[in-house]
């Protein structure tokens, strides 16, 4: 069926081209995905009494996963030619800061 | 000698020289964006205007006075008497916040300003910050050196934004303009850099304009917007995706630390576009991602089942969040600017402010002049070369101006991008007409004479003129002469505007006296003063909601309701008692333990903002909680006319608030002369009878008058029984009846 085709197409493609410091990347964002549907999860199914908490518990993780989402695009070589004043160790510290001032606020919004 | 001569004039335009007149340039114009705002602390005084600056001068001084943890957890028992009100989660703590850091700053740098001095000329000292974030906002747009200068000098004495930045005038717009172009400057930059550190900044201050202003839902909107166009144009790109999703996640998790915005981010339907862009440009990065390893068939199957999926989920769960009410649905005020007539008809509140009305052609000329017809020309130059962040200037232009044409007070968000297009044009037409060199014309036959000569005629005769009409100094000199009287023309004109319109401190009134001298009329502050030295701490005074605040602040006596109208059946308890006869206002008034009922009268002066004026307002918004009791239609004659004479109907004349206007106004006047002089009517000779409430206090123009509220009576005769009975009027003789009423033991 082509969508076996599509994936397969897409795993191999993965696999081939991407480095060893993506991939490392992509765990982690597999994690955070994981962990946030799990959030959700819990949310669904227990409640969302203190909304805060989950507000921000939930908010880091979507937070911190755009973010390295954005590292991953501004450090592939590909993307080069779109960010011509961003060096990976600038998007690394950029990175850094940014993550920092998403945790003052989701510690700041759970109380 | 020449060698010197030779570095003089090569330094006029090195990198330095152009600097130095780049800052000298922005602090001049930092310079004239304050001092054009001074006009009424000079006339007059240095003090707080209008009525939403009183109480955010009060709140700065709780601030100052008591730190900041007990700001935040302020809870006011003396607004809104019976209930009170929790100050620190329902105010925008921004404004308080910022001019309480530059108090403390100026004491550590031992200079110790009053907090009222720093409250009044807060607005003035951003206006000059909000001229630098223009200027670095239109530099961003366009590579014209001059366009940023001249969108500065613009944005600092528009009147359009003097309007609400005046010194004294302490509300959340003095700094929420300057970081609403600022939080605007960051975000292109952040979308032309593709940086998350420029995103990131950009959420801090949008975190900041969320504290200061509730306007930051235009923020909110708006750059959605902007992303969803630029995805629509096909222009997605990774620079777009960093830096909205940056300025999202921070930005978000930044507006609901705020206690008053909480969980509304995700809660209100306002702030949903920015949510579902949020979703479509993790899609649409999706998609680019994945185009890239897949033949062009896989990715059209993929784009399809994956785009329509989603978005139809997306829609769907909105859609079904919503109706279950998850989602709260627009606001009034916010829906009021979709559906125009919505607000006069559900929510008089909101249609009884004089700023909710829309806007007049003639206000938009009043407030930005020539700006105006080169707006849209700006917006036109920029669809010639359309950049991303030239898309962003023409979907702002488009809502702001729709809004400004709303919404008298939204003209205020429409300002900044006027002065940014407008800069634009005018640096254009300047670049053309002043440095376009004369083109070479050496492929042109005969540069002398070149319109005495048709040329050889191998095509259109206009193509092979040779184009220099323009070049010659005699049309340079006329077009850049025209521009600079226009700037000139401009400049006096702003100048105009806030002296004449912009500038008068609506606490004192001032008038001319016939020999030209100042007048001027402080009754106001004239009966807060009396409030605050001649009753009791705690006495509770009645208003109509419009002087809450002023009495808050200046007589600093507890207000049943006041300008933050966020209890509407208190204010229309206040209208009803305002609105009925003595007999059922009497109840009212003690059940909430009101001491004392202010009411403004302009009749004696022809002041025309009074209560009579404003009367009506009380009695649709009374209505609209009781309308079995108070009806607007027995305010009016049989023929429908509003009349405060002879001819006003009974209700009209036995309403609580027609009979604290008019007592004793009769006397001032010789018999079958007493006039009103703003509704222009003759009274008769009889005023009105007070029974339950007593005269405290008129002030000299008779514009406040001050009511105290009789304890009841001693003997248990109701109030109207024992003022007739003082005034000697004899009970009707009865005849000798047997009591009418059982006594209940």
């Amino acid at each position: 069926t082509p969508w076996d085709k599509v994936l397969i197409n897409l795993y191999n493609h993965y696999i081939d081209e991407t480095p060893q410091r993506t991939k490392l990347l992509d765990v982690f964002l597999v994690f955070l995905a994981a962990v946030g549907a799990l959030q959700f999860l819990y949310c669904v199914l227990a409640g969302n009494y203190p909304f805060n908490a989950f507000l921000s518990g939930f908010g880091a993780t979507v937070g911190q996963f755009v973010l390295t989402i954005s590292l991953r695009i501004q450090t592939t070589e590909a993307n080069k030619s779109e960010f011509p004043q961003v060096s990976p160790e600038r998007s690394f510290a950029d990175f850094i800061v940014c993550s920092l001032i998403l945790h003052f606020f989701c510690i700041n919004f759970i109380n | 000698m020449a060698v010197a001569t030779q570095g003089a004039s090569s330094g006029i335009n090195s990198q330095n020289t152009r600097t130095l007149l780049r800052v000298s340039i922005l602090f001049l114009i930092a310079a004239a964006a304050v001092a054009s705002r001074l006009f009424s602390v000079i006339r007059f005084e240095s003090i707080i205007h209008e009525f939403d600056p009183w109480f955010n001068f009060r709140a700065t001084k709780y601030l100052v006075a008591n730190g900041f943890y007990k700001f935040w957890d302020w809870f006011d028992d003396r607004t809104w008497h019976p209930l009170g009100r929790v100050t620190g989660g329902t105010l925008y703590p921004g404004l308080m916040v910022t001019s309480g850091v530059i108090y403390h700053a100026l004491r550590a740098l031992t200079v110790p300003v009053d907090i009222r001095n720093i409250c009044v000329l807060l607005a003035p000292a951003f206006s000059g910050l909000t001229a630098y974030a223009a200027y670095l906002l239109t530099n961003e747009m366009t590579t014209s050196s001059s366009a940023g200068l001249l969108a500065a000098a613009f944005m600092g004495i528009t009147p359009g934004y003097i309007s609400r930045s005046v010194a004294g005038s302490y509300d959340n717009e003095a700094i929420a303009i300057f970081l609403l172009v600022f939080t605007f400057y960051l975000w292109i930059k952040a979308l032309k850099l593709g940086s998350m550190l420029w995103g990131a900044l950009c959420a801090l201050f949008y975190g900041y304009m969320v504290a200061s202003w509730g306007g930051y839902a235009f923020i909110t909107c708006l750059l959605p917007l902007h992303a969803f166009v630029l995805i629509g144009m096909g222009r997605f790109s990774d620079r777009l995706y960093v830096s909205y999703t940056t300025w999202y996640a921070l930005g978000t998790l930044a507006s609901m630390q705020i206690p008053f915005v909480g969980f509304l981010p995700v809660k209100t339907s306002e702030h949903m576009p920015a949510l579902g862009i949020f979703g479509l440009v993790q899609l649409v990065g999706l998609l680019q991602y994945v185009r890239s390893s897949m033949s062009a068939k896989q990715f059209k199957t993929f784009v399809i089942t994956v785009l329509v999926g989603a978005i139809g989920i997306g829609l769907a769960g909105l859609v079904g969040l919503t109706s279950l009410g998850y989602i709260a649905p627009w606001s009034g005020r916010f829906y009021s600017l979709w559906d125009t007539g919505y607000a006069k008809i559900h929510i008089p509140i909101i249609a009884s402010v004089s700023e909710h009305q829309p806007t007049a052609w003639p206000a938009f000329f009043f407030d930005l002049n020539m700006l105006i017809w080169l707006f849209p020309a700006g917006v036109y130059l920029l669809f010639q070369d359309l950049r991303d962040e030239h898309v962003f200037v023409v979907v702002y232009a488009l809502f702001g101006s729709y809004f400004a044409g709303v919404m008298v007070r939204l003209m205020l968000t429409l300002t900044p991008i006027v002065c940014v297009s407008a800069a634009i044009a005018a640096s254009q037409i300047l670049d053309t007409y002043l440095s376009a060199k004369k083109p070479n014309l050496e492929d042109v036959t005969d540069a002398g004479s070149t319109d005495a000569k048709p040329a050889k005629t191998s095509g259109l005769r206009v193509s092979s003129k040779p184009a220099v009409g323009i070049f010659t100094l005699v049309s340079k000199a006329l077009v850049v002469g025209g521009m600079v009287v226009y700037l000139l023309m401009f400049v006096s004109h702003c100048t105009w505007v806030t002296s004449n319109a912009y500038s008068s401190p609506s606490v004192v009134l001032a008038s001319r006296m016939p020999d030209g001298s100042q007048h001027i009329i402080d009754d106001y502050r004239e009966a807060y003063q009396w409030l605050r030295q001649n009753t009791k701490e705690d006495a509770k005074i009645m208003s109509w909601w419009d002087y809450g605040y002023q009495i808050g602040g200046m007589a600093d006596r507890p207000t049943l309701v006041d300008n933050n109208t966020w209890n509407n059946t208190h204010i229309a308890t206040v209208g009803k008692a305002m609105s009925s006869s003595e007999e059922v206002s009497y109840p009212i008034m003690r059940q909430h333990e009101v001491d004392y009922v202010l009411v403004v009268f302009g009749g004696l002066l022809g002041y025309s903002g009074d209560d009579i004026n404003k009367f009506l307002w009380m009695v649709r918004i009374a209505e609209g909680i009781w309308p079995e009791e108070v009806k607007e239609r027995n305010f009016f004659t049989s023929r429908g006319e509003y009349r405060v004479d002879a001819e006003a109907t009974d209700t009209m004349k036995n309403s609580l608030m027609y009979k604290m206007s008019y007592y004793n106004y009769h006397s001032l006047f010789p018999a079958g002369q007493t006039v009103d002089r703003v509704r222009g009517a003759r009274l008769p000779d009889q005023g009105p009878v007070l029974n339950t409430i007593e005269e405290a206090y008129t002030t000299e123009n008779w514009i406040i008058r001050i009511y105290k509220v009789k304890d009841l009576d001693n003997v248990g005769r109701d109030l109207a029984a024992a003022a007739s009975f003082d005034r000697g009027q004899k009970k009707k003789a009865s005849k000798k009846k047997g009591p009418r009423v059982l006594r209940v033991d």
